[in-house]
């Protein structure tokens, strides 16, 4: 599955300032590990352990992935991989 | 001593003191630094003490610089002595509450936002926002008209009337998002980097918080410069909860106050509780949850500071607690007939879990608690409508009569 990865300001030094990259997969994960690939700086500053760091939320098509199967979510074609900032709010 | 850097509460990254709030390398949350070496105890007593009458007097521990510029200063807030919520609850303590429905916009909110909307300013921003569930929506369209700001302020579109009501009459932008307040955030964080807005609780969050460190501060002040034993507050982000204990910290460390760390309990909604079942299962992070209560002004199904705020009360040896949407309304209930306070559902919260340590004997005999009521009760008047009995009579002497013939006391 073709999905778009939004990526998020503070980590767009890591994409050469790419705001959206084109990705292969067909879960979260697999998505992720085909960005990493292509920014392999990014996979440090949003995963410690195989896992997404604790204050990194991850949507797909709006929906954040902790009330679906985490990164193991399944992804559709044109699906919408969003990727911000906990620390928002409140 | 002066404000210093933002620096990430996670990896220790410094940054510029400009609108961020995210660290780059680990997505931390960024919080201010301060230098306040050779701060001299006894004069920043006398300097607060010669300050205004609000937040302002406690500016050396804000992040500014300069003079902070908000027209419309919040705080110093009543701190009363509630012996007689004391006494129904069974408990031989010293309860105190802050009542900080006691400012301009009638909640906790004032304080943060008064932060933010001077740091706005002082930064050249023109436009201020925020995601709000409704006490935030009403300081920033307040805070923002009298500043002469524009503002937007975006919101759950199914708010309570008189929140909603008490942020238009400001002449906001008025958003109301078709979501629960966890996407109104989301939409926030995207949209903070598109528009060259300050929001408040976005791209300033970081000075935004630190306005919740003055109730701390009053708290110290007020009680003679001393630390009280034990705090109940409201946890929605969990900002507020780790941000008052940042405050008796801070001035612990710089010898303004002396002693023990207060014990910290934090109250959350039984609808929405997604700190409060994160202490109770022994976890470090929160499991996010879709809220459902009456307590709006709490409802955080994604909380930012949730790891923090568990760390918070463990640390200290307090609790994270739930209450029932019953048990808030009989909190409310039971703050009014004891103090003469009519507190919002959070206060509810806040109440019905003060209620909850007392039953569980958590509060100790002589015990000095400081109660944070963060909101008024005319603002969520859903969760109280049909609570009471009106006596309806003709304007004569014999109607009063019948209905009050048990009550037979007259002046002979």
């Amino acid at each position: 599955m073709a999905v778009t990865v939004k990526i998020p300001t503070q980590l767009r030094a890591a994409t050469g300032g790419e705001a959206e990259v084109e990705v292969v997969g067909s879960t979260v994960g697999d998505a992720l590990d085909a960005l990493f690939e292509a920014h392999a700086d990014l996979r440090e500053r949003i995963t410690q352990d195989g896992d997404l760091r604790r204050f990194v939320n991850v949507y797909v098509s709006g929906e954040d992935i902790r009330f679906q199967q985490g990164l193991e979510t399944a992804i559709n074609e044109g699906d919408e991989v969003t990727i911000l900032p906990a620390v928002a709010g409140g | 001593m002066s404000v210093e850097s933002l620096k990430c509460k996670e990896c220790g990254a410094t940054y510029e003191l400009g609108a961020g709030y995210a660290c780059e390398n680990c997505f931390g949350p960024l919080e201010v630094a301060y230098d306040h070496s050779g701060l001299d105890a006894t004069e920043a007593k006398r300097r607060i003490q010669a300050g205004s009458q609000g937040i302002w007097r406690y500016a050396d521990f804000l992040p500014f610089t300069g003079r902070p510029l908000d027209p419309l200063e919040p705080g110093l807030t009543p701190l009363l002595r509630a012996d007689r919520l004391a006494e129904r609850l069974g408990l031989d303590a010293e309860i105190w509450i802050k009542n900080d429905a006691a400012n301009p916009t009638h909640s906790f909110k004032d304080r943060v936002v008064a932060v933010a909307v001077a740091k706005a300013r002082e930064l050249g921003f023109e436009t201020v926002a925020c995601a709000s569930t409704g006490n935030l929506a009403n300081a920033v369209a307040a805070h923002a008209a009298a500043a002469g700001l524009e503002s937007y302020v975006l919101v759950p579109a199914n708010l309570e009337e008189q929140k909603l009501l008490a942020t238009a009459i400001y002449g906001t932008n008025l958003v109301g998002v078709r979501g629960n307040y966890d996407a109104v955030n989301r939409l926030c964080t995207q949209l903070a980097e598109t528009r060259p807005w300050a929001f408040v609780n976005v791209n300033l969050r970081p000075y935004y918080a630190e306005g919740s460190k003055t109730l701390a501060y009053e708290t110290a002040e007020q009680l003679g410069w001393e630390l009280p034993d034990r705090v109940v507050c409201p946890i929605a982000s969990g900002s507020l909860f780790t941000k008052v204990a940042r405050g008796f910290q801070e001035w612990t460390d710089l010898g303004l106050i002396e002693g023990e760390q207060p014990v910290f309990n934090g109250a959350q909604a039984l609808g929405c509780s997604p700190v409060a079942t994160a202490f109770a299962e022994g976890w470090d992070v929160c499991k996010p949850q879709k809220p459902e209560t009456i307590a709006k002004s709490l409802a955080i199904g994604d909380p930012a500071d949730g790891p923090y705020a568990l760390e918070q009360a463990r640390r200290s040896g307090g609790s994270i607690d739930s209450v029932t949407d019953e048990e808030i309304r009989a909190g409310i209930r039971l703050l009014a007939e004891t103090t003469g306070i009519f507190t919002e559902t959070a206060g509810g919260v806040t109440v019905g879990v003060l209620a909850k340590l007392a039953e569980r004997g958590d509060i100790g005999a002589g015990e000095r608690v400081v109660v944070y009521i963060t909101g008024e009760g005319l603002k969520t008047l859903d969760a109280t409508r049909d609570s009471f009995h009106m006596h309806e009579i003709d304007p004569d002497l014999e109607s009063f009569e019948s209905a009050f013939e048990h009550q037979q006391e007259v002046v002979a």
